[in-house]
């Protein structure tokens, strides 16, 4: 990292305190800093998306603490929730953040004045999110998924060039790949696709320089540090390690997705005669 | 109780108000790219407001009904007809039996939102109509209108029987809604928007570009978003951003320095800073944008962005009282 990138970071952390990095924190900034900004921000930034949405930042960082990261963002979304604030929509964890979608006019039926109604939703938010240690407290239920993963040669498309590049064999990839647990952080991308943390660092793969026209549904694939699955079939640029029988995505189920934001996903190697028999 | 696709043309799908409370699962909020014109047109014809219509880009499709229907619709600068008659954006026309829609290919702007009284009788997926093109879901077999397509509709209201009779002469009603809510497209549009997130990542220069500056349509633009060719606005860091929510109207800049402004489809997360948003009451004007079209930025303050859109309502609301008459 250069020293002029750096010192544009402090910089920024300084002035607005609301960027991110992907690198840990401590790579980027020294570790008294990093303890001050979090005192600082004892008190979560909201800012506006746009005239019908607001993003509540939970924290600056991500990859220094995913997992205490994420059950602050799902307690913050429960909290908010609860409030049952007027105007309030709906409501989208993503990675650190919790964007609260609203609509302008109910807010003012609430009380707002038109010019102030993102002060008066700010207002109201903060009243319910203002203790970070009492969410930091709450306890976050979230479900153990698994997944059966056929890592058989045909759908696992970039296999060998995850174990090339990771200096193991395939059935060390599949391994390692099927033996780690993962937590989902984010649902996005398409329909029910999540963002899962928690893949070994030895099987990091940059995405591909090129992406795919067309990942089939179900490919089981690696993206960076993250792991995640297409539940429909797209274009993508992660590199695909297997494919499961199982939907992620059914619309006309209630929730349509098998997966969400705090869920605990397990995969599991099957043969591609279990493959075929689950997808009949 | 049908109508029957003679002509689908360009892309011609099924949409209504869009889907809420998905988003956490990944899924856009879809539906009409101009809902408020979607919103009008259904008013006109006495449909509740969120009813089912077909938004038609670029025109080019023609639709045969099998029974006496109002149909009205709003959006870019087509031509319209039915036999001879021709069909002004913004007006209640009637069909009867065996009557065809035809929407000519559009002379500026990109969409037009018809309505059709009974509503189009696609299945409800997760709560709305609408197709969503990227997933394949809802609509009619979640996918765009094919030649030869039958598209169920349902029962005429009430209403729309008593404006059946009162137009049995005219045909045309006389009525409408403000220009501006019929025909939004412009000519080299100004878009009003309010600051992004990321508005002081960008340098001076970029700032500079983007609120003086031309942006012209690229052809790679679709119900997901809208690319624009311009000048390059370069940030002041190459800092990767941890993704978070995006949503109609944001315009985010990829690394290439090419801003992309998201309609309808968009993903709900996105990992580009955001610059800028368009303010909700200019996105009628932003689902009209095509290719080659050129448009320019202008900032307004949230509370101003919020007040207008306030006004709109009220307006609205004005309007609904005002047709009041007109259905009995």
């Amino acid at each position: 990292m250069s020293g002029r990138r750096r010192a544009n970071c402090e910089l920024w952390f300084a002035l607005d305190g609301c960027w991110f990095e992907i690198v840990p924190s401590h790579n980027l900034i020294g570790a008294n800093t990093f303890a001050k900004l979090k005192a600082d921000h004892a008190l979560m930034e909201i800012t506006p998306l746009g005239d019908s949405a607001l993003i509540v930042r939970v924290r600056d960082q991500f990859a220094d603490a995913p997992e205490q990261t994420l059950n602050e963002v799902l307690g913050t979304l429960r909290r908010i929730e609860d409030a049952r604030i007027p105007g309030v929509i709906e409501l989208a964890p993503a990675y650190t953040t919790i964007a609260v979608f609203y609509d302008p006019m109910r807010v003012v039926g609430a009380g707002a004045k038109p010019k102030g109604v993102f002060d008066w939703l700010a207002k109201r938010i903060r009243e319910v999110v203002s203790d970070a240690d009492q969410i930091r407290g709450d306890q976050i239920e979230m479900s153990l998924i698994e997944i059966p993963v056929c890592y058989d040669a045909e759908f696992a498309l970039d296999l060998n060039e995850i174990a090339r590049r990771s200096g193991l064999t395939a059935q060390e990839v599949v391994d390692l790949h099927s033996a780690a647990q993962y937590r989902v952080h984010c649902v996005g991308f398409t329909p029910g696709f999540p963002y899962l943390g928690g893949l070994p660092g030895k099987l990091a793969t940059p995405r591909r320089a090129i992406p795919r026209k067309e990942i089939p549904a179900g490919s089981v694939a690696i993206g960076g540090t993250q792991s995640g699955i297409y539940p429909v079939k797209s274009p993508g640029g992660w590199n695909v390690i297997g494919r499961t029988p199982r939907r992620l995505f059914d619309p006309d189920k209630d929730p349509p997705a098998l997966l969400r934001a705090g869920d605990r996903v397990r995969f599991h190697a099957i043969t591609r005669g279990e493959f075929e028999k689950s997808i009949m | 109780m049908s109508a029957t696709v003679a002509r689908a043309g360009f892309l011609t799908s099924v949409q209504d108000l869009g889907r809420t409370g998905l988003r956490q699962f990944g899924v856009s909020i879809g539906g009409a790219l101009d809902p408020h014109a979607l919103r009008v047109a259904n008013l006109l014809v006495g449909n509740d407001e969120p009813t089912a219509g077909l938004e038609i880009t670029l025109g080019g499709s023609q639709l045969r009904f099998a029974d006496a229907r109002i149909i009205a619709w709003c959006g870019g600068d087509f031509d319209v007809d039915v036999g001879s008659t021709s069909l002004p954006a913004g007006h209640a026309v009637l069909f009867r039996a065996g009557d065809e829609l035809t929407i000519h290919q559009a002379k500026m702007g990109c969409r037009a939102l018809v309505a059709i009284s009974g509503g189009i009788g696609a299945p409800l997926v997760l709560g709305s109509r609408s197709t969503d093109l990227r997933a394949n879901f809802g609509g009619i077999k979640g996918r765009a209108l094919r030649n030869g397509d039958t598209i169920p509709l349902g029962k005429n209201s009430e209403r729309t029987n008593i404006l059946i009779d009162n137009l049995q002469e005219e045909r045309i009603a006389h009525w409408s809604p403000p220009h501006d809510w019929s025909s939004p497209a412009k000519r080299e549009p100004v878009l009003h928007v309010v600051r992004g997130s990321e508005w002081n990542r960008f340098n001076d220069v970029a700032i500079q570009r983007f609120t003086a500056g031309t942006f012209t349509i690229s052809p790679d633009s679709d119900r997901m978003g809208v690319r624009l060719e311009g000048a390059e606005l370069k940030r002041n860091d190459d800092v990767d951003l941890v993704s978070e929510a995006v949503a109609p109207g944001t315009i985010q800049v990829p690394p290439s320095g090419r801003p992309i402004l998201l309609l309808g489809d968009c993903q709900t997360i996105g990992g580009y800073p955001k610059i800028a948003h368009v303010i909700t009451v200019d996105l009628p004007v932003a689902a009209q944008l095509r290719p080659g079209d050129q448009v320019r930025f202008r900032e307004v303050a949230l509370g101003d962005a919020h007040q207008l859109l306030i006004e709109r309502a009220r307006n609205l609301e004005q309007f609904r009282r005002g047709l009041q008459p007109h259905f009995s």
